[in-house]
């Protein structure tokens, strides 16, 4: 694995629905943020679960449908025990295509008709990648060190919380894909340099998270192969979420199978076996994942929040300086 | 959105009696498809012909259905295989794997007007693009399957596990997409008056805003290469309009029901309950909420906590076993409080008395029995 992955600009967080993306990109995000750098953790695909878990009691919810502003982005703060450079947006394809309309037409008010063109809207929407390419040449903009964005503030890293996995694999290979569809014009020229920046390992890093169970395991290798494939990109770290304690050995489980049918007792012979389940898949993960592999624990709370997150950050942050020291 | 009027109690098989169509919907990572199969397992043990429509299931659950191919056709699980799981005759399951290409050339083959213009529609590498997964089609080949099945004489019900999306919304709004762009706005759009020379007209017309937009946006490639696709496209659009409004008029049937199938997790509750509201915004019914992989404490628990059991324990275990069992038990109590909460809550928000509550298993469901074990959770009685 090539050096620390705090220490790129672009760090993408993926893997199969309902394992914890959000929490993972929130982790990531929190450490980087700790070191003093400028950190956007931007989110796709209507949620804002990562806002809803940094910042519980704001406008966000944790599952719930975030109403993306679709003139502009949205770059909020989000204060907490990080400091204050932690930075969130939730990015749309509609917004990515009026931003870029608006810097790609010399006249305004031509971009103005334009996106109102209930025919227009229909084209792009029709035309396959490009929502894709838009959302993510926006958050490509976002990890650039110079700015599209007149008056944007750069920042050090950009924490993508991207779709799930099969989705995330294509909307990575969409700029590749459309530059060579395109060949010429400018979401060719731009399709290339975002491309250029993905598969450039000392830009980007592609982190896949699983719960430590059969399918979302599964679900990692098919993604580390579909991105290899699709968007030319390896994975730069894996994540086992949600693993319980494994604190019973196999005679500890002999012992707990001939021990009755005390509710504590089947309650320790549930959680054994579990974790037992769990351990597996996580060998598993670590054996054919080609990727160094990070733990977190199962968090039994009723809500993830700041403190959650920190401590999941602290987790991370020894784990990623464990392997750069390596 | 104003809160859901909330539903009778009852159980969920009563819920169910009538139905033709049963939609299980919500978000990924919960359990889904188990609980389709079950579900569909639970209505043939009351005498019906069950078809049910998988979405990406464990190859081992698939395998032990015996479906363990991708096929875009139900096949029958073999009487033997149902009559230990207690189904028997008229009740009858069959199952399938929805391959959404297989799904999407099938609808081209049946629309198209001839053998010609089905191959160019094939042949184009745009369609090619958006019929897969990724292009967003498996939610439209889900519902457009769904249409099929719903009218195939040899099932009496229809229950259909739901793609994973990042938004369970997408499943209910992609049908809509996809059969807005093929019913021909864009169609149109590129067609215009007359029907020659398009590529042609794309090139020349400068003028046209939106063409050239689009042309500036994506170079001119792409945009021939969309209206090719487009133009072979336009003999099918009046099939795909029908297609799609039938589907559409297929979720709002009052003989179709939407379970919506959650997890006791922050994340995943949340998203059910807006679900749920959206359900009654678009005006599909709302039938069931299921909770997977809830927590539950043992009624027969006494108030220990983990010190008590493990000195309570510690002769027949011995110390060390005993206090790795007692602190097992704390984090157990917590968890079945927090899973209780969390029920609770669903319930009120979403308006359903009884949702069904299935416990967290001691392995992944894999196999028949523990299918089984599913579907007795679904039949439990509720209170």
């Amino acid at each position: 694995m090539a050096g620390d992955l705090l220490e790129r600009r672009l760090v993408v967080v993926t893997g199969k629905g309902g394992v914890g993306k959000s929490t993972v990109a929130a982790a990531l995000a929190v450490a980087a943020a700790r070191r003093g750098k400028r950190v956007v953790v931007a989110e796709v695909g209507r949620r804002a679960d990562v806002a809803a878990t940094l910042v519980p009691g704001g406008d966000d919810r944790p599952g719930v449908a975030h109403e993306d502003d679709v003139e502009r982005f949205d770059e909020r703060p989000l204060a907490g025990p990080w400091g204050d450079g932690l930075w969130h947006v939730s990015v749309s394809p509609e917004a990515a295509l009026r931003e870029y309309l608006r810097d790609q037409l010399p006249i305004g008010p031509l971009a103005e008709l334009l996106r109102s063109s209930r025919m227009f809207t229909a084209l792009t929407a029709a035309t396959p990648g490009l929502r894709e390419l838009l959302a993510l040449g926006k958050v490509w903009e976002l990890a650039q060190a110079e700015r599209r964005t007149p008056g944007a503030a750069p920042y050090d890293l950009c924490v993508m919380d991207a779709p799930a996995s099969g989705h995330a694999a294509t909307m990575l290979g969409a700029p590749a894909q459309f530059a060579a569809t395109a060949r010429v014009g400018p979401v060719a020229r731009q399709g290339l340099r975002i491309a250029d920046t993905i598969t450039d390992p000392a830009s980007t890093a592609v982190v896949v998270t699983a719960t430590a169970e059969e399918l979302p395991v599964g679900e990692a290798l098919e993604l580390r192969d579909a991105l290899r494939a699709e968007a030319g990109v390896d994975v730069a770290l894996g994540v086992g979420n949600g693993l319980l304690a494994d604190r019973f050995d196999a005679a500890d489980r002999a012992v707990l199978d001939g021990a009755g049918e005390d509710p504590a007792v089947r309650a320790a012979r549930h959680h054994a076996a579990r974790a037992h389940d769990q351990q597996r898949q996580l060998a598993r993960l670590r054996r054919e994942l080609g990727a160094p592999v990070s733990t977190l624990p199962f968090l039994p709370v009723a809500q993830v929040g700041p403190a959650q997150v920190v401590a999941l950050a602290d987790r991370l942050e020894r784990a990623i300086g464990r392997r750069a020291a390596a | 959105m104003s809160a859901p009027a909330p539903l009778v109690a009852a159980s969920l098989l009563d819920r169910l009696a009538g139905a033709q169509v049963v939609v299980c919907a919500g978000p990924g990572g919960v359990g889904k498809t188990t609980t389709a199969a079950a579900l569909a397992l639970a209505l043939a043990g009351r005498g019906r012909r069950v078809a049910v429509v998988t979405i990406d299931p464990a190859r081992r659950l698939a395998d032990a259905l015996g479906v363990g191919t991708l096929g875009n056709d139900p096949v029958p699980v073999a009487p033997g295989t149902l009559a230990a799981l207690g189904v028997a005759p008229p009740g009858e399951l069959w199952a399938m794997m929805l391959d959404p290409k297989l799904t999407f050339d099938g609808l081209v083959a049946e629309l198209a007007p001839d053998p010609q213009r089905r191959e160019a529609v094939l042949a184009n590498p745009i369609y090619r693009q958006i019929s897969t997964a990724a292009g967003g089609s498996h939610e439209f080949t889900a519902v457009a399957r769904l249409h099929d099945l719903d009218r195939d004489p040899r099932f009496d019900v229809v229950v259909l596990d739901t793609p994973p999306s990042r938004n369970a919304l997408d499943f209910l709004d992609a049908p809509d997409r996809i059969a807005g762009f093929l019913e021909g706005r864009a169609v149109q759009a590129l067609l215009g008056q007359g029907r020659t020379g398009i590529a042609a007209r794309v090139a020349r017309r400068g003028t046209n805003l939106a063409l050239g937009g689009l042309r500036r946006l994506t170079g001119v490639e792409v945009l021939e290469q969309l209206a090719t696709f487009l133009a072979v496209l336009g003999p099918l659009t009046d099939g795909f309009a029908a297609r799609a409004a039938a589907v559409r008029a297929l979720l709002r049937a009052p003989t179709t029901r939407f379970v919506v199938v959650t997890g006791p997790g922050p994340v995943p509750a949340g998203e059910a309950i807006f679900f749920r509201r959206h359900l009654q915004a678009v005006g599909m019914p709302f039938t069931a909420l299921v909770v997977n992989r809830v927590t539950v404490l043992d009624p027969a628990s006494g108030d220990g906590d983990g010190g008590a059991v493990g000195a309570r324990l510690a002769p027949a275990l011995g110390a060390p076993l005993a206090a790795k069992v007692g602190r097992t038990w704390d984090d157990h109590r917590r968890l079945a409080a927090r899973d209780a909460e969390a029920v609770a809550r669903l319930s009120a928000a979403t308006g359903d008395p009884t949702p069904v509550v299935v416990p967290m298993l001691d392995h992944e469901v894999f196999d028949l029995p523990a299918l089984a074990a599913i579907r007795d959770a679904l039949l439990a009685p509720r209170s």
